[in-house]
C-alpha cells in the first residue's frame, strides 16, 4: 500500500539459544547467521524442535536470544516493536471486541483515536474478505475468518516486517490453500518483509522467495534455498514438484 | 391441561384459510401458551396443588394456609403498607453491605489477581475466613459491634464479600495469556493490556460472583434479622410464626423470594448488556 522505500531489513549475527529442560541444556539455535532482505518472504521450515518458532519469537522481541544478536534497519533489537507485526496459529481475537473491533486494536493500543483507527481498520477488514462481517463478534466466525481478522489486524498496523508462527496451522486443508493463495496476494500488494514458519512444505515452496532449513542434529547447519519460480505460483508445476523432492530430501523423506 | 394447549396450535390451521386474521391471533396466542407453559408449567402445577391441598384440607391449613389467603396477607402488608417499613430496612441492610462488599472485592481481587506475591500472601487467610461460617462467627461480630445495624451489615458483608473477591481474582487470573501476549506485541502497557484484555475478560467471572454475592445477602439478612432486630423482613418472619399468623409469614417469605429474582434478574439484565459477545447466561 505504501511506497516501496521501505526499511524491513532483518540481520542475525551469531544467534544462539537454549532451553533448560529437566536439568539439561537443550540447545534450539546454534550461532545461527542470516540475513533478511527487505521485501522479500523467507519461510522457515524445520523438524520439531529444531527451533523455527523460537526463532520467529526471537525476532518479535518476545524472547531473547542467549547470545548473538538481531538488528533491523541496523538497529538492535530489544523487545516488541512498532515496526514488526506478529499473526500467530490461534487468530487470538478478543471476543468481546467485533471484527472491526479487533483488527483496530493493534492501532489504538499504538494510540491512533478510535475513530481514526476504525476507518483504517475497516479497509483492511475488505482486503481480507470480511467486508460484510465487520460488526460480527469473533463466536460467530469460522476458524477461517477468525484468522483473516488476525492478519487483518497485523496488517493495520502497516509493519516494515509481519512474522507469522504456523498462521494456517489450525486450518482444514481446502481452508489453508484458499489462505495461502490470499497471503500470496497480501503479501505482493502489501510490500512487507514476510518472515513465516511452517511445517508444510508446499506452503513454504508456494509463498517463499527463500526457504530456511533449521537443522535438527547438534552440528548441523541451517540451509537457505532459493525459490525461483514466477508467481502466481502453480503447485503442480515440474518444477515446483521438483522443489518439493528437494526439501523431502532435506529432511531425510525422499 | 398441557395437552390441550399443543392440540390447539395444530388443529387451527385447517380452517386458516377460511377465517384469517382471527386464527393467526389464535395461533400466535397459541405458541404462545405452549411456550409459557413448557418453561413455568411445573411452578403454576406446584402452586395449584398447593391451593388445592390446602383448601381441600389434605394438609393442615393452619400450617399450610391457601394461596389466596397468603396473597391476602401480602396485599394487605404491601398496600397497606405495613409491611414496606420493613422491606425498605432489609434493603438498605443488604443493600449497604452488598455495596460495601463491591467497594473492597472488585479492587482488591482485580489487585490480587495481577500482583501475583499479594495473591500469594492472602489466599491463606482468606481461605481460612471463607471457610468460617459467617453466622458461626455473627456472635463475634456482635460482641464487638454491638447488637444494632453494624454487626447485622457487617456479617452479610463478611458472608457476601470472599464470593465476590475469588470470583473477581480467578476472572483475573484466567485471562488467557494468549490475548495478553498478543496486546504485548501491539506494544500495550502494562495499565493498557489491563484495561482492554484482564478487565473485559473477567467481567463474566466477575458476573458469576455478584449473582453468588446477592444470594448470599437475602440469606445473611434473613439469618441476622432473626436475632436481635425489631424491624426487616427476616424480623417479619419469625414474628409472625411466634405470632402464628401463618399468612403473613408466609406473604414474608414470598417478598423475599421476589426480591431474590429480581436481585438475580437485574444483574442477568446487566450482564446481558455488557457481555453481548458472551455465550447467553442462564
Amino acid at each position: 500500500m505504501t511506497g516501496s522505500n521501505r526499511g524491513g531489513e532483518v540481520s542475525i549475527r551469531d544467534l544462539s539459544k537454549s532451553f533448560s529442560l529437566g536439568g539439561r541444556q537443550l540447545a534450539v539455535l546454534r550461532t545461527l547467521n542470516l540475513d533478511i532482505r527487505s521485501g522479500e518472504c523467507l519461510v522457515i521450515v524445520g523438524a520439531s524442535g529444531s527451533g523455527k518458532t523460537t526463532l520467529l519469537r526471537i525476532l518479535a522481541g518476545l524472547e531473547t536470544a542467549d547470545s548473538g544478536a538481531v538488528a533491523i534497519d541496523g538497529q538492535p533489537v530489544h523487545g516488541v516493536g512498532a515496526e514488526r507485526a506478529v499473526i500467530f496459529q490461534e487468530p487470538r481475537l478478543l471476543p468481546w471486541l467485533s471484527v472491526l473491533g479487533n483488527v483496530a486494536f493493534g492501532l489504538e493500543v499504538r494510540g491512533v483515536a478510535k475513530q481514526e483507527a476504525e476507518k483504517r481498520a475497516r479497509f483492511y477488514v475488505a482486503l481480507v474478505g470480511l467486508a460484510e462481517f465487520a460488526d460480527a463478534f469473533p463466536s460467530q466466525l469460522s476458524g477461517g475468518m477468525a484468522q483473516r481478522v488476525g492478519i487483518a489486524r497485523a496488517l493495520t498496523v502497516q509493519p516494515e516486517i509481519l512474522l507469522l508462527d504456523e498462521p494456517l496451522g489450525a486450518l482444514d486443508a481446502m481452508t489453508k490453500i484458499g489462505m495461502q493463495e490470499e497471503l500470496a496476494r497480501i503479501w505482493s500488494e502489501e510490500n512487507v518483509t514476510m518472515v513465516m514458519v511452517t511445517h508444510d512444505l508446499e506452503e513454504a515452496i508456494y509463498l517463499a522467495d527463500r526457504v530456511l532449513i533449521l537443522p535438527k542434529e547438534k552440528g548441523g547447519a541451517a540451509r537457505l534455498i532459493d525459490i525461483d519460480l514466477p508467481r502466481p505460483r502453480e503447485r503442480s508445476e515440474t518444477r515446483f514438484v521438483r522443489y518439493r523432492e528437494e526439501l523431502l530430501r532435506e529432511f531425510g523423506l525422499h | 391441561m398441557t395437552l390441550q394447549h399443543i392440540d390447539r396450535p395444530i388443529t387451527i390451521p385447517a380452517s386458516r384459510s377460511e377465517s384469517g386474521l382471527g386464527d393467526d391471533f389464535l395461533r400466535l396466542g397459541g405458541r404462545a401458551a405452549v411456550r409459557f407453559l413448557s418453561r413455568y408449567g411445573v411452578l403454576v402445577g406446584f402452586l395449584a396443588l398447593w391451593q388445592v391441598a390446602s383448601s381441600a384440607g389434605w394438609v393442615n391449613a393452619a400450617v399450610l394456609p391457601p394461596l389466596d389467603m397468603i396473597i391476602a396477607a401480602l396485599w394487605k402488608g404491601l398496600a397497606g403498607g405495613s409491611l414496606l417499613g420493613d422491606i425498605a430496612i432489609s434493603l438498605q441492610r443488604a443493600g449497604i453491605a452488598f455495596g460495601a462488599a463491591v467497594a473492597v472485592a472488585i479492587p482488591l481481587g482485580l489487585f490480587m489477581g495481577q500482583v501475583r506475591p499479594v495473591e500469594t500472601a492472602l489466599d491463606p487467610i482468606l481461605q481460612v475466613f471463607r471457610q468460617t461460617s459467617a453466622l458461626a462467627l455473627y456472635p463475634v461480630f456482635i460482641l464487638l459491634l454491638g447488637l444494632g445495624e453494624t454487626s447485622k451489615i457487617f456479617v452479610i458483608f463478611w458472608a457476601t464479600l470472599f464470593p465476590l473477591l475469588l470470583n473477581t481474582t480467578s476472572g483475573v487470573k484466567e485471562v488467557d495469556p494468549k490475548l495478553l501476549e498478543m496486546a504485548r506485541v501491539y506494544g500495550a502497557s502494562r495499565l493498557t493490556v489491563f484495561r482492554r484484555v484482564v478487565l473485559p475478560g473477567a467481567v463474566p467471572s466477575i458476573f458469576v460472583g455478584l449473582r453468588l454475592s446477592a444470594t448470599t445477602a437475602l440469606l445473611l439478612l434473613i439469618a441476622s434479622e432473626m436475632i436481635g432486630a425489631n424491624k426487616g423482613i427476616g424480623f417479619q418472619v419469625m414474628n409472625a410464626q411466634y405470632n402464628f399468623q401463618i399468612p403473613l409469614m408466609f406473604a414474608a417469605i414470598v417478598i423475599l423470594a421476589g426480591l431474590g429474582l429480581i436481585a438475580n434478574q437485574a444483574l442477568v439484565a446487566l450482564q446481558r448488556r455488557l457481555c453481548r459477545w458472551s455465550n447467553p447466561v442462564n
